[in-house]
C-alpha cells in the first residue's frame, strides 16, 4: 500500500504525543516534587522545574524513614519470588508434560484449580495461614488426640519466607511452561532417549535450554510483580524494618494534621519506581513477548 | 498481585486456530500432538512415578499451605461465627449471608464497584485502543513511543495512586490548582464522585499500557491481504480501523474487558489504601477493600469470610467469561 495521509497521520502523532505526556508528567512531577525543599513545596503555585534538594531529601529519606533497608527488603522479596516461583514450576511443569504416573491429571488440575482465585479474595484465611504454618497439623492433632500436633506453631510474619512463599503458590508459570513444553518436538526427547539419557539429563541439557528465552521473559514479570507487591506485605509486616519500600511509601503519606512532607514521599517514590523502570526500559524485547507469552 | 493468568499465547490473533481453547475441555483433553493417548502428555515420554513425584511436590505443597486450606477455611469460616477474640465458634449456616445482604453498606459498596470497575474499563479500553490504533498507523517512531507507554507498567499500583493522589491535591496538587483556577471546586477528600474520579484515574492511568500491548499485538495480526483490498476498494486508514481491524480482533476485546474487570475487582486494593482509604464515607471502598477492612480493621470475620465467598464466586465467574469469551472466536476467521 502506498497511501499518503497527511492529516491522519498528524492526528496520530498528536494522540501518541498526549498519551506519552499523560503518562510522563506524573512521573517527571514526582522527580520534581522530590527535589524541592519544604518550602518550596507548599508555594503555590508550586515550581514546575526541579530544585536542588533531590540528594539532601534522598539522605533524609534514607536515613530517618529506613528507606535502604525497604529497598533491601523489596529486592529480597522480588528476587525470592522470581527464583522460587521459576524453579518450583519450572520442574513441575516437566513432570506433568513428560511423565506418565499415577494421578498425573490430578496433580494437574490440582496446580491449574489455582490460577482461578487470587489471593485477595482469600486474604484472612491466607494470613492466618501464614501467621502459623502448623496450623493444619494442629486441627489435624486436635482430631486424632495427639498433644504434640496441637500445640506447634511455626510463624512466619515478620519474615522473608512468610512474604515469599506464599506468593509462589501460584500456578501462572507452571501453566506457560507447560504451554511451551508442549510445542516442543517429541524427537528430541526420542533423540535423547535413544542415546540414554536419563530423565533428568533430558532436563538439564536439552529443556532448560530451549527454555532460556522463556524464563528470562517470565522473570522479568515475576520481578516487577514482586517488587510491586503491596497487600501481603502490608497484612504481613507488623515490624517497619521487615515491610517493602511500597508499603514504606504509605507510611510517608502526609497525613491532615501533620507537615505536608511530600517532598520525602516523591523523593522515596522516585526511589521505588527506579529499579523497576530500569528494568522495563533495558529489557524491554523480554518483556513485551512474556507479557503477551503468558497474558499477563 | 498474585497473577492471574489465561491460557497460553494471544487471544484474538488471526490465523492462530492452535492457540486458546476453553481449558476445561480442548485445552486439557487435547496436546500438542495428535493421537495421543493421555492429554497434555508428550508422545515421547518416560514411564516413572518416583522422579515426577518428587518434581511436583514443591509446588504441590506450597500450594495445599497458601492455596487449598486457606480457601477451604474461607468456605467454612463463610458458616460460622467467630468472636473478636477467637474464644468461641459456632455454626450459624446462612446467617453471614443473610447479613451480609441485608446490610446497606454492602450493597453501597457492590454499587461503587460497579461504577468504578464500568469506568475504568471504558476508559482504559477507550484510550488504549485510541493509541493502538495512532501506532499501528504510522510508521516512524512507533519504537519509542512504545517504550514510553510501556512505563506505567513497571510502577505499582500504589505509587500510581500517590502520584495522582499528589498532582490532584487540592492544597498542593498542580493539577489540582489548574482545576480550582478554572472555578472547580476540586476536593477528593470531601466530595466522593472527585475522590471516585480520582481512583479510577489512577487505576486506568497503570492499566492502559497492558490493554494497550495486546491491541497492538492483535492489529498487527490482521491480515494484510485484507486490508490491501480494503484500500482498493477505496477504505481510508480509520474505514479500515473501524470496518475491518476492529471486528477482527473482537477476541482480544473481550479477553481484555474481562482482564480489566478482574484488575478492577481484586488488583485495585493498593491504589485505594494508598490514596483515599475507601474515603470519604465509604464513597470508595470497593468490596475488596471492604473484605480487608472487615476481616483485619473491625474483626467481623464472619461477615469478611461472607464476602470472600462472594468474591470467589465472581472470580470463579469471570475466570469461566474469560475462556468462553476466548473460546467463542467473535470474528470472522479466514
Amino acid at each position: 500500500m502506498n497511501e499518503r495521509t497527511p492529516v491522519i497521520d498528524a492526528v496520530c502523532h498528536l494522540i501518541l504525543l498526549v498519551g506519552a505526556a499523560l503518562v510522563c508528567l506524573p512521573i517527571y512531577f514526582v522527580f520534581v516534587t522530590g527535589s524541592l525543599s519544604q518550602a518550596e513545596i507548599m508555594q503555590v503555585p508550586m515550581s514546575w522545574l526541579p530544585g536542588d534538594q533531590f540528594l539532601a531529601n534522598m539522605q533524609t529519606v534514607l536515613s530517618s524513614a529506613n528507606f535502604g533497608r525497604l529497598l533491601l527488603n523489596s529486592f529480597i522479596i522480588a528476587s525470592g519470588i522470581t527464583i522460587g516461583k521459576l524453579a518450583v514450576s519450572v520442574i513441575a511443569a516437566f513432570a506433568v508434560t513428560y511423565f506418565r504416573f499415577p494421578f498425573r491429571m490430578t496433580a494437574f488440575w490440582l496446580i491449574f484449580m489455582s490460577l482461578m482465585l487470587p489471593i485477595e479474595v482469600r486474604i484472612v484465611p491466607t494470613y492466618e495461614s501464614a501467621a502459623n504454618v502448623a496450623l493444619p497439623l494442629n486441627i489435624l492433632g486436635s482430631w486424632l488426640g495427639i498433644q504434640a500436633l496441637v500445640g506447634l506453631d511455626w510463624n512466619l510474619v515478620n519474615t522473608y519466607s512468610g512474604l515469599i512463599l506464599p506468593l509462589i503458590a501460584s500456578a501462572t508459570a507452571t501453566f506457560l511452561f507447560r504451554q511451551f513444553f508442549l510445542t516442543i518436538p517429541d524427537e528430541l526427547c526420542e533423540a535423547a532417549r535413544i542415546d540414554g539419557a536419563t530423565p533428568w539429563q533430558f532436563f538439564r541439557l536439552i529443556l532448560l535450554p530451549l527454555s532460556r528465552s522463556n524464563i528470562v521473559a517470565l522473570a522479568i514479570i515475576l520481578f516487577l510483580m514482586g517488587w510491586n507487591q503491596y497487600l501481603w506485605p502490608l497484612l504481613l509486616t507488623t515490624e517497619p524494618a521487615m515491610a517493602n519500600a511500597v508499603i514504606g511509601l504509605k507510611k510517608l503519606m502526609p497525613q491532615s494534621d501533620s507537615l505536608p512532607t511530600w517532598h520525602l514521599l516523591m523523593n522515596a517514590a522516585f526511589l521505588t519506581m527506579l529499579p523497576p523502570t530500569l528494568v522495563i526500559l533495558v529489557l524491554q524485547r523480554w518483556f513485551v513477548k512474556g507479557l503477551v507469552d503468558s497474558g499477563k | 498481585m498474585p497473577a492471574r493468568n489465561n491460557t497460553a499465547t494471544l487471544p484474538g490473533t488471526a490465523g492462530g486456530g492452535s492457540r486458546l481453547r476453553w481449558p476445561f475441555r480442548r485445552l486439557l483433553l487435547k496436546g500438542a500432538g495428535d493421537g495421543q493417548a493421555e492429554s497434555g502428555l508428550k508422545r515421547a515420554h518416560f514411564k516413572e512415578w518416583r522422579l515426577p513425584f518428587w518434581l511436583l511436590a514443591p509446588q504441590l505443597f506450597i500450594l495445599l499451605l497458601f492455596f487449598f486450606i486457606p480457601s477451604i477455611r474461607a468456605l467454612i469460616q463463610a458458616f460460622q461465627l467467630t468472636d473478636p477474640f477467637g474464644a468461641t465458634t459456632q455454626w450459624v449456616g446462612f446467617q453471614n449471608f443473610e447479613r451480609l445482604f441485608r446490610s446497606g453498606v454492602y450493597w453501597s459498596s457492590a454499587q461503587v464497584t460497579l461504577i468504578f470497575t464500568l469506568a475504568q474499563n471504558v476508559l482504559t479500553l477507550s484510550v488504549a485502543l485510541l493509541l493502538a490504533f495512532a501506532s499501528n498507523h504510522i510508521l516512524r517512531g512507533r519504537g519509542a513511543y512504545r517504550t514510553v507507554l510501556l512505563l506505567p507498567y513497571a510502577i505499582a499500583p500504589a505509587i500510581a495512586g500517590i502520584m495522582l493522589a499528589f498532582l490532584f491535591n487540592p492544597r498542593v496538587g498542580p493539577v489540582a490548582q489548574m482545576l480550582q483556577g478554572l472555578g472547580l471546586d476540586w476536593d477528593p477528600n470531601r466530595n466522593s464522585w472527585h475522590a471516585l474520579a480520582l481512583v479510577v484515574m489512577a487505576a486506568s492511568w497503570k492499566h492502559i499500557c497492558y490493554n494497550y500491548i495486546f491491541l497492538v499485538a492483535a492489529l498487527m495480526s490482521v491480515p494484510q491481504s485484507i486490508l490491501e483490498s480494503a484500500y482498493l476498494d477505496g477504505a481510508g486508514p480509520v474505514q479500515r480501523f473501524l470496518r475491518i481491524s476492529l471486528p477482527m480482533i473482537t477476541p482480544t476485546l473481550f479477553f481484555l474487558i474481562v482482564i480489566n474487570f478482574v484488575y478492577g475487582l481484586f488488583e485495585t486494593f493498593a491504589i485505594i489504601d494508598a490514596t483515599t482509604r475507601g474515603g470519604p464515607a465509604g464513597a470508595t471502598s470497593i468490596l475488596v477493600y471492604k473484605v480487608y477492612q472487615d476481616g483485619f480493621v473491625t474483626l467481623d470475620l464472619g461477615s469478611s469470610a461472607a464476602q470472600s465467598v462472594v468474591l470467589m464466586a465472581l472470580a470463579l465467574f469471570l475466570t469461566f467469561a474469560q475462556f468462553r469469551f476466548v473460546e467463542r472466536r467473535v470474528n470472522y476467521s479466514v
